[in-house]
């Protein structure tokens, strides 16, 4: 067998592209996942259009607010292309330079105020999308959308941060400015003290009276007090209280570097195993090699082992390459082992079951592709994602190709708050065995002459 | 070898009708037939690929090396690594010795490091049939072993396999050129339609064309041939 397997990595060896392909692959995937989870996510070009005057304020009762830099806060969040008119923002959206135009208004602060007023006005930024690919148009709705949210959210804030002082100062009392003069207000807490310490001294015909009036100042400093936090609350109303259940699941990283080493495993072990044993076939050595060389069942198993064998060099290449973006758990290693070998063994036998029943490498190739991608995709879609039905239908291809326990057991591997490694691993077992039985079966037919 | 009743069906077709023969050491047997005869099937089952659906093949001391039409072998790899790959796999004592043998055989030691893929038609078989030989088999079965070879080839390729049945090991080939048959066959084989028609030596064809096909019976062999199986209806 040993002698089969050295003359697969020859052949291996003669094949320019399949050995480049096979060295690039892991590097590429590794350099690609690499930078994207160590460079955040990109940030979205759009231009942005200010035409609000620098030194509009919102107003509150007549009170400016300090500016609540929202274009800061906006291009933070987005790469700002600034642009001097509307012209050229359309120019760069139509040419594609840039996602989207953001155009404040030059009114836009006037609106705002004007909603505190008698005659409020309708307060509108004028986005400008490029509608060619609904994709896009979708994306940059969304986007837009939600720094508008963010943008609202920042201005309440600053309104009910504006209205709790002034509450505040209504119960407790302190300096009020207007106009650059500041006005003591008494506050409602003083007024109260200063009534009771008058209250002995009336006569008692207006005694009654004026404890009305005290006991009111009481309730409304008490019932004000309460107001406060009340206004605060309306600029967030509902604040998400996030609680895990289920589990402790990995950080997003590892769950990419898993997907990515099983994507490559998989890729590397189907593939190649498909295509070795169609080789067989093709070159007509596969009747020469069972008259007694070797036996059909002593073939698969060298297949596998090449697919393993492979696999584990690959993936492990892949996994380095990633160390160099992303920390990882060295001292796991053996689990990482334990993954790759039992995940290589499953996708190489399910590679076999496909190289014996197409037997023809051209074919047998595309076939294993078409079956390796859509299957490692079905195995990425989160359930609750989709209906029931569909969600069952991908149950039962996640429990009967090898990719998603693959996946699982080199999420587990790579960290201690993946899944536990005992179910995958068994899951993975049992495919193996089982392609292995159909891989043997198909070869029956394999042979004829 | 000895074969005999071999019976074999591909559903309802029966590719084998009861074929019967036995050849023995050093003699080179040829087979021959039209397209469809049965010839490729009943090699494959002489070698143990194919197992007859009855009728049975004697046991050969020593082995049977067999040689496919299209050469099995790893085109990928040198003329020395399937060499040496197939003398392993057949547990040689000394796989490169063996390996050296038939560069030396086969007259491409100078070749050896060339990827197999570069070689023409004819000398890939010959490293098909060196790797038949690497057994060092009793019996070697070809089939249509100079399918595609030059004249020149074709002729070094059966001073070749003469020199091997000079040696003692029985050789059964199928062939399509009937002169080729004529000439290399000790015995010819007749099938047509999995029946087995004839079985004898070159000389006593062209008799039993003379007795059954007269107006035939000075035409060049092929013609004879042909008006042979006509007159046994096919």
């Amino acid at each position: 067998m040993r002698w089969l397997l050295l003359k697969d990595l020859q052949i291996l060896r003669r094949s320019p592209l399949q050995a480049v392909l096979l060295v690039a692959w892991p590097i590429l995937i590794a350099v690609l996942v690499g930078f994207a989870i160590s460079g955040g996510p990109s940030k979205p070009r759009v231009a942005f259009l200010n035409e609000v005057p620098a030194d509009a304020r919102i107003s509150v009762g007549g009170q400016q607010l300090p500016s609540a830099n929202v274009r800061n806060r906006i291009c933070t969040r987005v790469e700002c292309v600034h642009v001097g008119d509307r012209e050229e923002a359309e120019a760069k959206v139509r040419s594609g330079d840039v996602l989207a135009a953001l155009i404040l208004p030059g009114d836009l602060v006037d609106q705002i105020n004007s909603l505190s007023t008698l005659t409020p006005g309708k307060p509108e930024v004028e986005v400008l999308v490029n509608e060619e690919d609904p994709i896009k148009s979708e994306l940059v709705k969304d986007r837009i959308e939600t720094l508008l949210a963010q943008a609202n959210l920042a201005i309440a804030r600053r309104i009910a941060g504006e209205g709790s002082h002034y509450l505040g100062l209504l119960i407790d009392g302190g300096q009020l400015e207007v106009l650059g003069q500041e006005f003591p207000i008494l506050g409602l807490r003083a007024s109260a003290r200063i009534l009771e310490t008058l209250e002995p001294a009336l006569p008692p015909a207006l005694r009654s009276s004026l404890h009305e009036v005290t006991r009111f100042a009481q309730q409304a400093r008490d019932n004000l007090d309460v107001a406060a936090p009340l206004i605060a609350r309306l600029a967030q109303p509902i604040a998400v209280h996030r609680v895990s259940v289920g589990g402790s699941s990995p950080p997003l990283e590892v769950f990419a570097i898993a997907a990515a080493a099983t994507l490559t495993l998989a890729f590397v072990a189907v593939l190649l195993v498909a295509g070795s044993l169609a080789l067989e076939r093709e070159e007509n050595a596969f009747p020469r090699l069972v008259r007694g060389l070797v036996s059909p069942s002593a073939l698969l198993v060298e297949k596998v082992l090449l697919g393993i064998a492979v696999g584990l060099v690959v993936t492990l290449l892949l996994l380095g390459g990633l160390a160099i973006f992303v920390p990882l758990a060295w001292d796991r290693f053996p689990l990482w082992l334990a993954a790759i070998v039992l995940g290589g063994a499953a996708m190489a036998a399910a590679g076999a079951a496909l190289g014996a029943a197409a037997r023809e490498v051209r074919a047998v190739s595309l076939l294993a592709f078409m079956v390796t991608l859509p299957v490692a995709l079905l195995s990425l879609v989160p359930s609750g994602s989709v209906g029931a039905a569909v969600s069952d239908a991908i149950d039962v291809v996640n429990a009967l190709f090898p990719f998603k326990p693959a996946l699982r057991a080199m999420t587990g591997a790579l960290d201690s708050a993946g899944p536990a490694l005992g179910w995958p691993l068994l899951h993975l077992a049992v495919l193996a065995a089982a392609y292995g039985l159909l891989a043997r079966l198909a070869l029956r037919r394999f042979g004829s002459v | 070898m000895r074969a005999s009743g071999i019976v074999k069906r591909f559903g309802d077709r029966e590719a084998l009708r009861g074929v019967s023969f036995e050849a023995e050491a050093g003699e080179l047997v040829a087979i021959i037939g039209p397209n469809g005869a049965g010839k490729t099937t009943l090699l494959s089952i002489l070698a143990g690929i194919s197992k007859p659906d009855e009728g049975e093949v004697g046991a050969i001391d020593g082995g049977v090396g067999w040689v496919p039409q299209q050469a099995a072998l790893y085109r990928r790899l040198t003329v020395e690594e399937n060499l040496l790959l197939f003398a392993r796999l057949e547990r040689h004592p000394d796989p490169q010795a063996s390996s050296e043998q038939m560069l030396a055989l086969t007259g491409l030691g100078e070749r050896r490091d060339e990827i197999v893929a570069r070689l023409s038609g004819g000398n890939q078989q010959r490293i098909n049939i060196a790797i038949g030989l690497l057994s060092r088999p009793r019996v070697l079965l070809l089939d249509e072993p100079s399918v595609g070879l030059d004249p020149r080839r074709r002729a070094r390729l059966w001073e070749f396999v003469s020199a091997l049945a000079e040696d003692g090991t029985t050789v059964i080939f199928s062939t399509h050129d009937i002169q080729e048959a004529e000439r290399y066959g000790g015995r010819l084989l007749v099938l047509a339609d999995g029946d087995s028609l004839f079985d004898g030596s070159a000389q006593a064809l062209r008799e039993a064309v003379r007795r059954e096909a007269p107006e035939a019976a000075d035409s060049d062999f092929e013609t004879a041939f042909v008006a042979y199986l006509q007159h046994r209806g096919h």
